[in-house]
C-alpha cells in the first residue's frame, strides 16, 4: 500500500511547514509541487483553481485535509500526489472540515487507473494518529518515513 | 440496489466516497453496485440510481435526481456514512 504512494509522491512533490495565507496559494502550493515533480503542466494547477471557484470547498474532504484536483486532461503528465503541510491553518470555507492543515494534490491520467492509489491514500488519511504526526513533520524524510 | 458516488471531478471525493460506502455496506451485509462519477456523468446515470452519495456543496446540483440524496461531510468517517446510509436505505 505505502508503495504506492511513495511513487505516487515523486521527488519535489512533498514539502513541509509550508506557509499560504488562503485557500488560492494553499491549492497553488499543491500544484507547484505537481509541476516540480513532472506529473503535470502549470496548466493543471490553474484547472485546479478554477474547479475550486465552481464548485466550492468540497475538496476538504476531512477535518483539515483537502484533496486539490482537476479533471483528467492533457495537463496531467503522469498520475501522482503531492503534500502541502501549512505551518498555519487556512480556511477554505468549508462548513464542516475548515481549517485546512494538510493539502493533497491528486493528478490522475484517467478515471479509473488510480484506484489502488486512493485506497492507499485512504488508509493513510483515515489514520488520524498518522495524519497528526504527518502535520508535525519537520522535513520531507520524516514525511517519507511515515508513508512506508 | 444502485448508489452513485458524485463529485465534481469524478477522480477524487468520489472514489473516495466509493471505497468508504462499499466499506460500510459489506459490514451492513447490503449487496449494492456503487458507481463513481463527475456531475455530468452523475446527471446521465444519477436518475437510474436508489442512492446518491456526495458532500453537502454538491446536494444543490443533485437535487432534481429521484433518488435519496445522503451528504457526507467527512469521507473518511465510517461511522458518519454507516448512520447516513442506513437511514436511507430503511
Amino acid at each position: 500500500m505505502s508503495e504506492l504512494l511513495n511513487q505516487a509522491l515523486a521527488e519535489g512533490s512533498i514539502s513541509v511547514r509550508a506557509i499560504a495565507s488562503n485557500w488560492k496559494q494553499a491549492i497553488e502550493l499543491a500544484g507547484d509541487a505537481l509541476v516540480t515533480s513532472q506529473r503535470t503542466t502549470t496548466q493543471y494547477t490553474v484547472a485546479m483553481v478554477k474547479a475550486f471557484e465552481d464548485l466550492g470547498p468540497y475538496m476538504v474532504i476531512a477535518p483539515g485535509i483537502a484533496l486539490a484536483h482537476a479533471k483528467p486532461s492533457e495537463a496531467v503528465l503522469g498520475t501522482g500526489l503531492s503534500l502541502i503541510t501549512l505551518t498555519e491553518p487556512v480556511v477554505f470555507g468549508s462548513e464542516a472540515n475548515d481549517p485546512v492543515r494538510l493539502v493533497i494534490g491528486l493528478a490522475a491520467v484517467d478515471h479509473d487507473s488510480h484506484i489502488d492509489l486512493m485506497a492507499a491514500l485512504s488508509d493513510l488519511l483515515m489514520d488520524v494518529m498518522k495524519v497528526n504526526m504527518l502535520l508535525q513533520a519537520e522535513n520531507v524524510e520524516q514525511v517519507r518515513d511515515l508513508l512506508r | 440496489m444502485k448508489i452513485i458516488a458524485v463529485c465534481g471531478m469524478g477522480i477524487g471525493t468520489s472514489v473516495l466516497l466509493k471505497m468508504n460506502a462499499e466499506k460500510v455496506l459489506d459490514i451492513l451485509g447490503v449487496s449494492a453496485e456503487v458507481q463513481a462519477a463527475d456531475i455530468s456523468r452523475a446527471k446521465v446515470d444519477g436518475p437510474s440510481a436508489d442512492i446518491i452519495l456526495t458532500t453537502p456543496e454538491l446536494v444543490y446540483q443533485l437535487e432534481k435526481m429521484p433518488g435519496k440524496i445522503v451528504a457526507i461531510e467527512h469521507v473518511f468517517d465510517l461511522v458518519e456514512i454507516r448512520e447516513k446510509l442506513s437511514a436511507a436505505l430503511s
